[in-house]
């Protein structure tokens, strides 16, 4: 569904991505670990159209998507939950739903999405008229899901979903993020969260500095050494990653 | 006391404060969506109100109804200017954005009020129409009936924008963007565009309160950076992002001045609306009805 091609990606001065290659299967659940700064959200932006990669390619379905807006990479079924999830925090959490649905073939079926998505989280149904910004923590992940999901995707990427919640909270994410992939969402996810990440994924990519370091299955992954020792804390104390 | 005279400054800081409110709205448009100072805006009202002049003078249509004219025109005006000038603008980062925002509208700024001069000549035009100078008179103070109609729409024209900002979809992706534009992006929304619209409407807002000030008051070639300086502090007033507020912070800046004019004599009229300027930067930056 997803391949990507050995792509390069830089910021004003700095690069950020040296030569990434990978590719996700459709109805796959497909995990990016990695420390801090290892490109993992730059990754995710340039698959959603924000980073523009300066070399290499991204295909969706054999089609080039690298050199299309952000707002068309939406069009193709391509949702990006940025990481700090981004809502409109002014807005209320309805106004917050409608707009994920604002590329065109996602609004003509809106109010049936609208109430699939209340029925996965009741309680932004409850909370429909608050302003987003006054949600807590979980309900805040609760709505950036709910609000990409508006947008009808096929693949949903999320970036760091488990950042800043409590541990049952993110027990929960997970359980939908596994409940939205059994109605056939493709789902790549960057996490700092190892454990409950590759608990979840099919396969996995280590990336570290800037390059695919490893990959495997999720079992795998958990059982290798490297990752226990650099990822799972345990084993001994945390090697300084080596590219 | 005779409270005639205070009350009649009243109503008139009220009738213009409105005015106030409609030209800072389409430059809080703007601002909050785009980040980008346009200073032309005076020059964008100033514009406007020629253009309802002209329509009045050519083809007798009153001035009233000439809006309906005059605010589809300035909106293509925008829609070109965005084009052709502000889109460069709105790829760079905030603060380049600012300064080269700046520039290119100080710069229009000159280019229009010239323009207009050696069109229309320097002279203060008026639209005078029939029922100019007349009103009603309660208990000893005037209400124009051109200034209640100026008024009126000023009032028409904000309620109008508040309720296509919140409850259309365009209206919305246009909150959206403002509040976070890459945000907005992913959700589908084309920013660009998105700026192109709220450019536009902005620049119809200007045409609509020009177009009041040549029926209520006067207009003239010069008179654009005086409704910038206006348009701005009503903004700063309010604070970002509140349409109504900014309505709101229009009367507030209307009233200060006729208070002022009543109490110290019309020449510190414009040093009220400053000193309000400085005070509300110095204890509350947000503005009055803006959130942190």
């Amino acid at each position: 569904m997803l391949k990507i091609d050995d792509i390069y990606v830089a910021y004003d001065d700095l690069q950020a991505l040296w030569g990434v290659s990978l590719e996700v299967e459709a109805g796959e659940i497909v995990v990016l670990i990695g420390p801090n700064g290892a490109g993992k959200s730059t990754l995710m932006r340039a698959i959603a159209g924000l980073q523009p990669p300066s070399r290499g390619r991204i295909l969706l379905d054999g089609a080039t998507i690298h050199q299309l807006p952000a707002h068309s990479v939406v069009e193709r079924g391509v949702v990006l939950i940025p990481e700090g999830r981004r809502l409109f925090g002014g807005m209320t959490v309805l106004e917050n739903l409608q707009l994920g649905a604002y590329a065109t073939k996602a609004r003509d079926v809106h109010v049936e999405t609208l109430r699939r998505v209340f029925e996965i989280f009741p309680i932004l149904e409850e909370r429909r008229g608050q302003a987003a910004g006054t949600l807590s923590g979980g309900q805040q992940q609760m709505l950036a899901i709910g609000r990409a999901l508006m947008g009808l995707p096929r693949l949903l990427l999320l970036d760091e979903p488990s950042l800043g919640l409590a541990p049952l909270v993110v027990r929960d994410i997970f359980e939908v993020l596994r409940e939205i992939n059994k109605d056939g969402v493709t789902l790549l996810l960057a996490e700092q969260n190892a454990r409950m990440a590759l608990g979840v994924a099919q396969r996995a990519y280590i990336l570290e500095q800037g390059r695919v370091a490893g990959q495997g299955t999720g079992q795998e992954m958990l059982q290798s050494d490297h990752i226990r020792r650099a990822y799972l804390g345990q084993l001994g104390p945390i090697e300084e990653a080596k590219p | 006391m005779n409270l005639e005279p205070v009350v009649q400054n009243l109503v008139f800081g009220l009738f213009v404060g409105g005015l106030y409110g409609i030209a800072a709205v389409g430059l809080s448009l703007v601002f909050g969506v785009m980040k980008v100072l346009n200073v032309a805006h005076g020059a964008l009202v100033m514009l406007g109100g020629y253009a309802s002049f002209w329509i009045f003078t050519w083809y007798g249509i009153d001035p009233f109804a000439a809006i309906l004219i005059t605010a589809p025109l300035l909106f293509l005006l925008g829609f070109a200017l965005h084009v052709g000038l502000f889109r460069f603008v709105t790829r760079l980062g905030e603060e380049a954005k600012i300064k080269n925002s700046l520039l290119i509208s100080f710069g229009l700024t000159l280019v229009l009020e010239n323009l207009a001069i050696k069109l229309w000549t320097a002279d203060e035009r008026a639209i005078t129409t029939g029922y100019a100078g007349e009103g009603v008179t309660l208990a000893g103070v005037i209400f124009p009936y051109t200034r209640m109609g100026a008024f009126a729409v000023a009032v028409l024209a904000i309620a109008l924008l508040h309720f296509f900002l919140n409850r259309s979809y365009a209206g919305k992706a246009i909150r959206a963007t403002a509040e976070d534009w890459e945000a907005a992006s992913l959700m589908g929304i084309n920013v660009q565009r998105t700026y192109v619209v709220a450019f536009a409407i902005g620049t119809a807002l200007a045409g609509v309160a020009g177009a009041l000030v040549g029926v209520a008051y006067t207009i003239a070639p010069s008179i654009g950076l005086a409704w910038t300086l206006k348009a701005l502090v009503v903004v700063v007033l309010a604070g970002m992002g509140s349409i109504v507020g900014a309505f709101g912070a229009g009367i507030l800046l209307g009233e200060a001045e006729a208070l002022s004019v009543y109490v110290f004599g019309s020449s510190y009229r414009e040093v009220v609306g400053l000193v309000l300027f400085l005070l509300v930067l110095l204890l509350r930056p947000q503005g009055l009805f803006g959130r942190r």
